[in-house]
């Protein structure tokens, strides 16, 4: 096991340095100079001059020990992002202070999604072949095709603004469940389709198992069965689906957050984009590239503590 | 040929290909044909805006810089759906709308394809160094979380131009639409990849691959005239249901402004109806979600079909 690990994690240098060699050439390269963006257009030679040097894009490209690819690597394992070029704030705070707001929207509408979709995807494959069934897939389909900003806006306008049962935007006065609230059915709504068919493939694999029929035969109840012998039995395909998704929690919620007004790492993004602030998008992709490889590793873990058949090696 | 060989040949049964078969299979599925009628008529829709400015025709259907009313003209009789802050027809927004989302779509599954299948093929073909190179391209791309990878591309493409005077081509500018499908193909090809690696690695062992070998065919020819052929339907099947996620995608990027500018789309739509909804101004924001959702379902319902039909092994009940 310990071998294992290891070696995984050996695995991931060569992930991480490719991740950073793609936003370094997709960020520096191919984003070419923004001392201009940064400077302004009236800006004398020297401060562009003193602007290239803070930032180190006097030096040479790659192939030097000070050159700024070297660097960038240096400050990507550091974690030391530099300052972002619209407020000069470092953008490692900025991470930080957003990373608050956006996980409490995240994790609870993670966790309602997760519970509600697998245990309709229960009932849903217990009464496969039936109307309810279809309908529920038929259903399912028409929800995954709604756009999620149409979920945003209406469920917005209608629940908030003209029936006033949650708050329309944020404000520092109001505590986190109050203002996440909103936020938090609209997202459990919108994926609810997608993740309650995808859950329902897996139930219904396990269903045509020769097991489940001796479970019923052998009179267990039907809540005994789904619970006990095909829930664990479908639990690599959830594990994969539900450890995967949880490095796009710290990640917030891009179009959610920019709507309600949360103050969270979604809105950071989106902030930045609006300025063409590269700084802040880079740092995000690395941290959230970071996070997808570390939860990878423990999908992989996960998979041979539920089930003893996968061996690690 | 004989008469009497074509007399038996007319005794034999007519064998059915894979896709003479699928095809059967999925005439009988009703539903999936009348969503082939809606996905016809968007296409259709967009040959026609094309062609229709192509030769520079004056249909007042697809005329949606003319104003048709005053502003914010609930809809009527006049106007179906209504018109917007300048006096615009909604409903020409709407179906100019189909051509910017349709044509995004369009080049962004064919970047994808042209990057990913032979990428794919090649891998799971030649295996060794070269397979861990592909592998390793693409295991990184894909640590990147998708929605922050379109972003970064489309937000460090946006405004650049292409210089392609050595191919005789000019420069092409980075504007509008070009960047946005250029920012979803030049990310999704990790899927359709990992997905002719897969295949490739099975089918490359099988007889028919074999017998080419030994015909003295080329590595070239055995990857484009054999294994691509016969892994290309999981291709399809997978096409028809990630246009769907395109056309969602292009939406999201021109809301947040890194798409189409200048003329109408579904996303700069909502954007725009972002502000009037709360004045009441609902049906701007209706018709761009009612064009997104049935034109999405329909693929869905589609993509669904088309998989059970050419692929029964994988068939969910």
């Amino acid at each position: 096991m310990t071998a294992y690990i290891i070696r995984r994690l050996l695995y991931t240098i060569p992930i991480v340095f490719g991740v950073l060699l793609i936003t370094f050439v997709l960020f520096n390269l191919v984003g070419g100079d923004v001392t201009d963006q940064i400077a302004g257009k009236a800006a004398s030679k020297e401060t562009r001059e003193e602007i290239r040097q803070e930032y180190g894009w006097d030096k040479p490209l790659f192939l030097s020990w000070d050159s700024q690819f070297f660097n960038y690597l240096k400050n990507a394992v550091t974690f030391d992002f530099g300052r972002s070029w619209e407020d000069r704030e470092l953008i490692i705070d900025k991470i930080k202070r957003g990373a608050g707001p956006s996980l409490s929207l995240t994790i609870p509408m993670f966790i309602g999604t997760v519970v509600i979709s697998i245990s309709l995807a229960l009932i849903v494959a217990f009464l496969r072949g039936t109307i309810i069934d279809a309908l529920a897939v038929l259903l399912c389909v028409a929800g995954m095709s709604i756009p999620f900003l149409s979920f945003i806006l209406f469920g917005q306008y209608f629940l908030a603004f003209k029936w006033g049962l949650f708050p329309v935007f944020f404000r520092p006065d109001l505590s986190p469940p109050q203002y996440v609230a909103l936020p938090v059915l609209i997202g459990i709504a919108a994926g609810l389709g997608g993740n309650l068919r995808f859950y329902r493939t897996v139930m219904l694999d396990e269903m045509r198992n020769d097991y489940v029929r001796t479970a019923f035969a052998k009179g267990l109840s039907t809540k005994r069965v789904l619970f006990k012998h095909v829930l664990k039995n479908s639990m690599i395909p959830i594990i994969t689906q539900v450890v995967l998704a949880i490095p796009f929690l710290f990640l917030g919620s891009l179009l959610l957050e920019r709507f309600f007004g949360i103050p969270g790492l979604g809105y950071l993004m989106i902030e930045a984009i609006g300025a063409r602030d590269f700084q802040v998008i880079n740092a995000m992709t690395y941290i959230g590239a970071i996070l997808f490889v570390i939860f990878n590793l423990i999908t992989d873990i996960c998979y041979c503590l539920v089930d003893p058949r996968i061996t690690l090696e | 040929m004989n008469e009497q060989d074509v007399k038996h040949n007319k005794e034999l049964p007519k064998g059915r290909s894979l896709w003479g078969d699928g095809l059967r299979r999925l005439r009988k599925h009703k539903l999936a044909m009348v969503s082939l009628g809606i996905i016809a008529v968007y296409l259709l829709l967009t040959g026609f805006i094309y062609i229709a400015e192509l030769f520079d025709c004056q249909f007042e259907l697809i005329k949606w810089d003319a104003k048709v009313g005053s502003e914010y003209e609930p809809p009527g009789a006049e106007n179906v759906f209504g018109t917007d802050f300048l006096g615009r027809s909604v409903l020409r927004k709407t179906l100019y709308g189909a051509k910017v989302s349709i044509t995004v779509a369009f080049w962004a599954s064919v970047i994808s394809l042209v990057i990913g299948v032979p990428l794919g093929a090649i891998a799971g073909y030649f295996r060794g160094v070269i397979d861990e190179i592909i592998v390793w391209l693409y295991t990184t791309l894909s640590s990147i979380p998708y929605i922050l990878l379109i972003l970064a591309f489309a937000l460090v493409l946006k405004g650049k131009t292409i210089n392609l005077e050595w191919a005789g081509l000019g420069t092409i500018e980075l504007a509008g639409i070009t960047t946005v499908y250029l920012a979803i193909g030049l990310t999704s090809w990790v899927g359709i990849c990992r997905l002719i690696r897969g295949e490739v690695v099975k089918h490359k062992e099988r007889d028919y691959i074999l017998a080419a070998k030994s015909y003295g065919c080329s590595n070239s020819r055995i990857i484009f005239k054999h294994l691509i052929p016969n892994v290309f339907h999981l291709v399809i099947i997978s096409f028809s249901l990630r246009f769907v996620s395109f056309i969602q995608a292009e939406v999201i990027l021109s809301f947040l402004g890194l798409g189409e500018k200048n003329r109408p789309s579904w996303g700069a739509m909502i954007d725009a109806a972002r502000l009037d909804l709360p004045k009441g101004y609902w049906w701007e924001m209706t018709a761009a979600t009612a064009a997104i959702f049935f034109i999405s379902l329909a693929l869905n319902i589609f993509g669904d079909a088309l998989r059970d039909a050419l692929d029964p092994k994988l068939r969910v009940q």
